[in-house]
């Protein structure tokens, strides 16, 4: 399977992250968000962002798919410093990132099927081989029968489902998912889970930033998942309390 | 992002993708089909003005620059005396090709179109006109004068220049003002198109947001918004020239008329001109686009 194939692409050299931070800090006009921050993602780990609303989270992933330019310290995206990358560089990398948005937007006039292959679409990989892979994971989302449904009849679990599968149509290399569980019912933010630990079995590297501490404590038992809060500007390893 | 060949060459290839992405026509882009083939219109009568306002300054300086007239005016006795010392003055004269006297009935039909075909020149005391030639080299009019007042008190020497000089210079000015506003059109459509692929872009905000987000390149997003106004405007203005070429056509033909007026029709080669009209309309459409979303695309993350 699609999944399996591509998962088996060895991420990185051995040692370096695939997303590594040092010293990085972010301000707004206004004052500093995040200070100080250092973290290494190495290929295959599995982590959970958590912290206050307005912590910083979604900022702190910006940082980490190159939405967001650090304001101090390094950032290294595919052993790359984003400051040396131009935005086609930046680009480049989100082709290796999967990311997920609480508020997934799609290109509304187009169907379901056709959105989840954007990636395709737009780095010049669609090919009738394709088909197949795009058929594959529409299947493992579950989204088979909505394939030529638009966008905006969409249930809000069917939109994460679809923003997951469009995430990883390029058999990305780190999956980045902001509350992927925010709009849905308890009994699909499990099935999301269960379909991101087995993306993390396959090797991708996994951060999701959620503040549902039941949904982390469902993950612990599947997957070993370090779990980083932001508080106070900083990122912190939490502790074991979860 | 710099509008060099290779995104020209991207952009005739056919990429339903590309074309898909961006969501179908808005109000916007009707509109800019409109305008294009109203500027194209209103260009293809500015190119017709200007090259017909050039072949008339070409015409009078070339064809009346070569010729003077000798009028003769004297009682109807001596009139065959002083045509005969006027041609003989003229064929002395050096920088004269030709002097011929006209007839009775190409006098009468210089003064048809104003009295009418049964005017009896012959009867009448009208003066007797000499058609005179120079060489390139030309000749000296003030001699010529002197000379002539001397031998043949009643001949006068027009040499046209007179009139002929704010005529060249009016269609030379008309042709001028032809091209100021085939520059005007040419920088309004440019205005135009990137007006409206700024409200395409304003209006597409999540689209591009989307576009990044999945890892598409500045030029992929640029060029799906390029490729669509290009080739509206290159369709709008295609319309707007054929129409133009159509109303031209109906213009009555300047040469049937046959004086010195042209017709405002094209005239041999330069009815490619016109067609050069949509492909130019397509290359400020492209320009204009291409300009707009790389300074909206920069402003995003």
């Amino acid at each position: 399977m699609l999944l399996h194939n591509k998962a088996s692409r060895k991420p990185g050299r051995g040692g370096a992250g695939v997303i590594e931070l040092e010293n990085v800090a972010y301000s707004y006009g206004g004052g500093e968000l995040l200070t100080d921050i250092s973290l290494k993602l190495a290929p295959g780990s599995f982590h959970f962002l958590t912290g206050p609303s307005g912590a910083g989270k979604t900022t702190f992933l910006k940082l980490c798919y190159g939405a967001l330019r650090p304001t101090g310290g390094h950032l290294r995206l595919f052993d790359r410093d984003v400051t040396q990358m131009d935005r086609d560089a930046i680009a480049l990398a989100r082709r290796r990132i999967g990311v997920v948005h609480q508020d997934c937007q799609f290109l509304d006039h187009l169907p379901v099927d056709e959105n989840v292959a954007l990636p395709l679409i737009v780095s010049g990989q669609a090919s009738p081989d394709e088909q197949e892979n795009l058929a594959e994971l529409m299947t493992w989302v579950g989204l088979t029968n909505r394939a030529h449904a638009l966008p905006p009849e969409l249930s809000g679990g069917e939109r994460q489902r679809a923003a997951l599968a469009r995430a990883l149509i390029l058999s990305p290399e780190v999956i980045l998912a902001d509350e992927p569980t925010g709009n849905v019912d308890w009994e699909m933010s499990q099935r999301l889970l269960r379909l991101l630990v087995e993306l993390n079995r396959m090797g991708k590297t996994i951060m999701i930033a959620t503040h549902d501490l039941s949904l982390i404590r469902a993950a612990k038992a599947q997957v070993q998942a370090r779990v980083l809060r932001i508080s106070q500007r900083r990122l912190q390893l939490a502790g074991a309390d979860l | 992002m710099k509008p060099d060949l290779a995104t020209l060459k991207r952009l005739l290839k056919t990429d339903a993708g590309a074309d898909r992405v961006v969501p179908p026509a808005g109000f916007t882009v009707r509109l800019t089909l409109f305008t294009a083939a109203a500027m194209a219109f209103l260009a293809v009568f500015a190119l017709a003005l200007s090259l017909a306002a050039g072949r008339l300054a070409d015409s009078w300086g070339e064809a009346l620059a070569r010729s003077s007239t000798v009028r003769i005016s004297a009682p109807a006795e001596q009139m065959a005396a002083q045509t005969a010392a006027a041609l003989r003055v003229l064929q002395t004269t050096p920088g004269i090709a030709d002097a011929r006297a006209l007839s009775d009935d190409e006098q009468q039909a210089l003064l048809a179109p104003w009295f009418g075909p049964d005017l009896p020149v012959a009867d009448l005391p009208v003066p007797q006109l000499i058609d005179v030639i120079e060489t390139d080299a030309g000749y000296d009019a003030a001699g010529l004068r002197l000379r002539l007042s001397a031998e043949v008190p009643g001949a006068v020497l027009d040499d046209h220049t007179r009139w002929r000089r704010p005529l060249i210079a009016a269609a030379d000015r008309l042709r001028f003002l032809g091209w100021v506003s085939i520059t005007l059109i040419a920088l309004a459509t440019g205005a135009m198109v990137t007006l409206a692929a700024n409200a395409a872009l304003a209006a597409n905000a999540q689209v591009i947001a989307v576009l990044r987000l999945v890892g598409a390149t500045d030029a992929y997003i640029a060029g799906a918004f390029v490729r669509r106004f290009t080739l509206r405007a290159f369709g709008g203005a295609a319309t707007g020239a054929a129409l133009g070429l159509v109303a031209i056509l109906l213009m009555p033909s300047g040469a049937e008329t046959g004086g010195f007026l042209t017709g405002l029709r094209f005239e041999g080669w330069h009815w490619i001109i016109p067609l050069l009209v949509p492909p130019m309309a397509a290359g400020v459409a492209f320009l204009s686009t291409q300009m707009a979303a790389r300074r909206v695309l920069e402003e995003l993350a």
